[in-house]
């Protein structure tokens, strides 16, 4: 009879470690497929997996092997129908029908695979970093959680832990050999029964065991059933927290201006930053706030498809997020993110307010802001790279000379937000970190 | 159902399996083969996987253990695909030649497949494994496992202490050269490392001790001749101290190379070990597989015989045996070479027939067997002293030649098209048959590449030979790869000859210091 073993339960994944060398190997390509498909497809499908194509070239194993175009071979090949001796059969592949002599050639083809979600966000955001990492280790010890970690022998009376008293009691009884409830009342059982009898010898003996119960009963009064000694409490210790959490505000000029394809274009940023804090944080929140001469939040339908009429007055849309940290995301529990997307437009006086604003408070409390400014096509070509621009920009421009954790760039197609992207969470070089 | 509910003869009914029945059945199986074939066996463990399992095992090269490479991963993901997609399907069982024989169920299989696996794997495979030659002189059958898991063991401890990048470059390089890791024809060394350094020493030692000065004060010989001739002298010295020859560029270099560290040395011996395991199995894939088809084909339809196995299952059990002998045409879109399974098969069927109803031809070829009657002796000797290209070479007969239509293609290089050489005719048979024996010689087909010099108190250049037979040279930048992983592990310039096995003509020369990196 054979031995059985049933491996059906053992762990899955065994050639995990493989496929993760395999993937190390083909980064760079797999990186250039991902980031073409992301690109070029809707940003929506990001979040997701996808099939690569991996050329064979790259992930060939080479070895002293025969090449296919040289030298005399003989094939046998089985099936033979219409062939005599010296008949002359047309290679196949040239000008004659494929099939002739199929299986003779095996050719490894590039070959397609399927990536996880987090494998292609690996690669996607691979040497992308989160900015102003200071406050983030400043801040990164928030909570704390008590984990056991051992025993006291002092404590808070609901710490007791029953089981280690109990084991300390017993050990010590044993050893200062306190007596047993059992012994002293084999004694008084004899008693009972030795003074029912009422001889002379029987009295002699009723006041040797009544000395014996008495010195039982000193004894066992001496040594305490649980002393102070034996009590042992839990001991908790507080092992900090990272904070891990984020919120995301989104904030949007909705006003006549914005047409869909600014709409378009600010969405799809919105998109790749929520997916970048995803991957760092447990928890994202997003909070949408649109504003025209006036801001308030929103769901993330209304946020993106309605249009209201009305003027631009950045500063209300500031204000909204302020008073939205205020009451639901205290600085000190969350990581704040902002990602602010208009074509610029303001009112003159307004883009001073939006400074003021961001200069005393906002700028202190988030860990990164992030101005995106949607322009024309057209304009890209003269805005591209100046510092000309909306008295917006130009206001924008003086917060980031001041603050570090404010950058700003502008966005023209679909193609450049990607690179843009990249450009403002790109890993910053190491900074001397206490 | 109710017809063979009161048929208590047989094994199973239904498709499900639980453990009881596979037991029962291999134990009938068993008794039944060692009746009909007279199978000697290593004792059988018998393992129940999953199909992703079955993925696992494939990606490292059919081993339940290996160590991590990407490569393994990468044919992992290319099975997975075409898995995936239909185009092919599991295999239905993996046998390891070890003792006790390991042998791998899948879980979805039906029993009557798992009775079909049982009789072909763990009796047909592993009576192989355990008396033909090859396995029984150049592996260890009890051991391999134990290696595996030193093996991978070793190589993670490796990359935890010089990194995966660094074991990842030695195990690149010791692959390509897996083909040129293995001794053909002698057997491996096989001394201990202790009684090596302990052989060195003494060595050493001696040499120390007749080390006379005086020899070093003898004039040296003035004319050039004799100074040709002294060097000539000097290299056939040197080849002789190291061996050379040497078809083991693996061995080689784990053994001379100057620059390797002790764990990179370990390294390419692991690698030239699983290799070394590996070569038998490469010379008797037909023989193997014919013989484990051939002992499943007898016992299924001995059990039915007997009433043992129901009919449905009987039929499922001949279309699976069907599908795995299915041998298209060289015209039909689906073929794909030889079907090792088929030719085996018909092979010792046909040395069946041989034995028991020889027509006059083959008394004509097979005086010996023809018309013997006793085909069980015959083919146990064919399996244990048997491989693939003696087995063809000595058995495979002119009716079965007509029956497989077989003809042999002559293709030149240099040509526009295939010649016909033979065809299944009176003059075409022992052609087809050595052709075909030609084909499965593992010798004539690996490329055979030497280290034939190098000179190690001097330059260190590393030469190394490819004997090039019937004008095929190699792929050129499969070789180019190749020649730089052999320069990183020997550290110095390393060249490859191409000489023709016949006219000794140079036909190319390859240095690593021309390649660019």
């Amino acid at each position: 009879m054979p031995i059985f073993i049933d491996r059906r339960l053992n762990p899955k994944d065994k050639s995990l470690g493989n496929r993760q060398r395999f993937l190390h190997r083909v980064r760079a390509e797999l990186k250039r497929s991902v980031q073409e498909q992301i690109r070029s497809g809707k940003i929506a499908d990001a979040d997701g997996e996808h099939a690569v194509s991996i050329p064979a070239k790259g992930t060939s194993e080479p070895s002293f092997r025969a090449a296919g175009d040289s030298g005399r071979r003989q094939h046998v090949l089985p099936g033979n129908k219409q062939f005599s001796p010296g008949d002359k059969v047309p290679k196949p592949g040239q000008g004659s029908g494929a099939g002739s002599s199929p299986g003779l050639q095996d050719s490894e083809d590039d070959f397609r695979f399927v990536l996880s979600r987090e494998e292609v966000l690996d690669l996607f955001f691979e040497d992308l970093e989160l900015p102003d990492m200071v406050k983030l280790n400043l801040k990164e010890i928030l909570t704390a959680k008590p984990r056991r970690a051992g025993f006291a022998s002092s404590g808070s009376p609901t710490n007791i832990n029953v089981s280690r008293t109990m084991r300390n009691s017993h050990g010590r009884r044993i050893a200062l050999q306190r007596p047993k409830r059992a012994e002293v009342e084999a004694i008084l059982a004899e008693l009972a029964k030795i003074e029912a009898e009422g001889t002379d010898m029987a009295r002699a003996r009723a006041a040797a065991l009544r000395a014996e119960l008495d010195r039982l009963e000193r004894r066992r009064r001496v040594i305490a059933f649980v002393d102070p000694v034996d009590i042992r409490f839990n001991r908790f210790e507080a092992q900090p927290l990272p904070n891990a959490n984020a919120v995301m505000f989104c904030l949007m000029d909705v006003s006549g201006s914005m047409g869909e394809r600014e709409k378009d274009l600010a969405k799809r940023f919105f998109v790749l930053l929520h997916l970048f804090l995803k991957r760092r944080y447990d928890r994202t929140d997003i909070v949408f706030i649109r504003h025209t001469h006036v801001a308030q939040e929103v769901d993330e339908d209304t946020f993106f498809l309605s249009t209201q009429s009305g003027g631009t007055v950045v500063s209300t849309a500031l204000e909204e997020m302020q008073r939205v940290i205020a009451q639901r995301y205290p600085s000190k529990d969350w990581n704040i993110y902002v990602a602010q997307a208009s074509d610029g437009d303001n009112f003159a006086s307004d883009s001073e307010r939006c400074l003021r604003l961001l200069d005393s408070e906002i700028m202190r409390l988030c860990q990164y802001f992030a101005y995106v400014e949607i322009i024309d096509e057209r304009e890209s070509e003269i805005f591209g790279s100046t510092d000309n621009g909306t008295s917006l920009w130009r206001a924008y421009l003086t917060v980031k000379e001041r603050w570090p954790n404010f950058d700003m760039t502008r966005i023209a197609r679909a193609a450049d937000i990607y690179p843009v992207f990249r450009q403002l969470f790109t890993r910053q070089p190491a900074r001397p970190r206490n | 159902m109710a017809r063979h509910a009161h048929r208590p003869d047989l094994l199973f009914t239904g498709s499900d399996w639980n453990f009881g029945t596979l037991s029962h059945t291999y134990d009938v199986i068993e008794a039944v083969a060692k009746e009909e074939l007279r199978l000697d066996i290593y004792p059988v463990q018998m393992e129940v996987i999953s199909s992703e399992q079955m993925l696992d095992a494939y990606s490292s090269i059919g081993m339940p253990l290996m160590y991590r490479h990407w490569s393994f991963g990468k044919h992992f993901l290319h099975h997975e695909l075409h898995y995936r997609k239909g185009g092919r399907g599991l295999a239905y069982e993996i046998v390891i030649n070890s003792d006790p024989c390991i042998v791998y169920l899948m879980e979805e299989n039906t029993m009557a497949l798992q009775a079909l696996v049982t009789a072909h794997a763990a009796l047909g495979h592993n009576h192989f494994f355990k008396n033909n030659y090859l396995f029984r002189q150049w592996t260890d059958a009890d051991a391999i496992l134990g290696y595996l898991d030193f093996a991978k063991g070793y190589i993670t401890r490796c990359e935890e202490k010089h990194g995966v990048a660094a074991v990842e470059a030695v195990l690149d390089a010791a692959h390509a050269l897996m083909d040129q890791g293995v001794f053909r024809y002698r057997r491996p060394p096989r001394l201990s490392s202790e009684k090596q350094r302990e052989g060195l020493r003494e060595r050493l030692e001696y040499e120390e001790r007749t080390y006379n000065d005086l020899w070093r004060t003898l004039p040296r010989p003035a004319d050039g001749a004799k100074a040709a001739a002294e060097n000539a002298d000097l290299i056939a010295e040197r080849k002789k101290a190291l061996n050379l020859p040497e078809e083991n560029l693996l061995y080689f270099l784990e053994k001379t190379s100057l620059i390797l560290e002790p764990w990179q040395r370990e390294i390419l011996r692991i690698v030239r070990v699983i290799a070394q395991y590996f070569y038998p199995q490469r010379q008797t894939q037909v023989m193997n597989e014919g013989c484990a088809t051939f002992v499943h084909y007898t016992v299924m339809n001995a059990l039915f015989d007997r009433g043992r196995i129901g009919e449905g299952a009987m039929l499922e059990i001949l279309r699976n045996h069907s599908n795995v002998i299915f041998q298209p045409g060289f015209d039909d879109p689906r073929f794909s070479g030889i079907n090792p399974y088929a030719l085996g098969l018909d092979m010792m069927q046909d040395i069946q027939r041989i034995a028991t109803e020889p027509t006059a031809e083959d008394r004509d070829w097979f005086p010996e067997i023809a018309g013997s009657g006793d085909w069980r002796t015959i083919l146990l000797d064919a399996w244990a002293n048997h491989r693939d290209e003696s087995f063809i070479r000595q058995y495979l007969s002119p009716a079965l030649i007509r029956k497989w239509r077989l003809f042999t293609l002559s293709d030149a290089a240099n040509e526009s098209f295939y010649g016909v050489a033979s065809i299944h005719n009176e003059r075409g048979y022992q052609k087809i048959r050595s052709a075909l024996a030609q084909r499965y010689d593992i010798g004539t087909n690996n490329t055979d590449i030497q280290v034939v010099d190098v000179d190690l108190l001097g330059q260190r250049h590393l030469r190394l030979q490819h004997k090039v037979r019937d004008g095929i040279v190699l792929d050129g930048g499969s070789c180019d790869a190749t020649l730089r992983h052999v320069q990183r592990l020997w550290g110095y310039e390393v060249s490859l000859q191409g000489i023709d096995a016949q006219t000794g003509a140079t036909v190319y020369e390859r240095s690593s210091s021309q390649l660019t990196q």
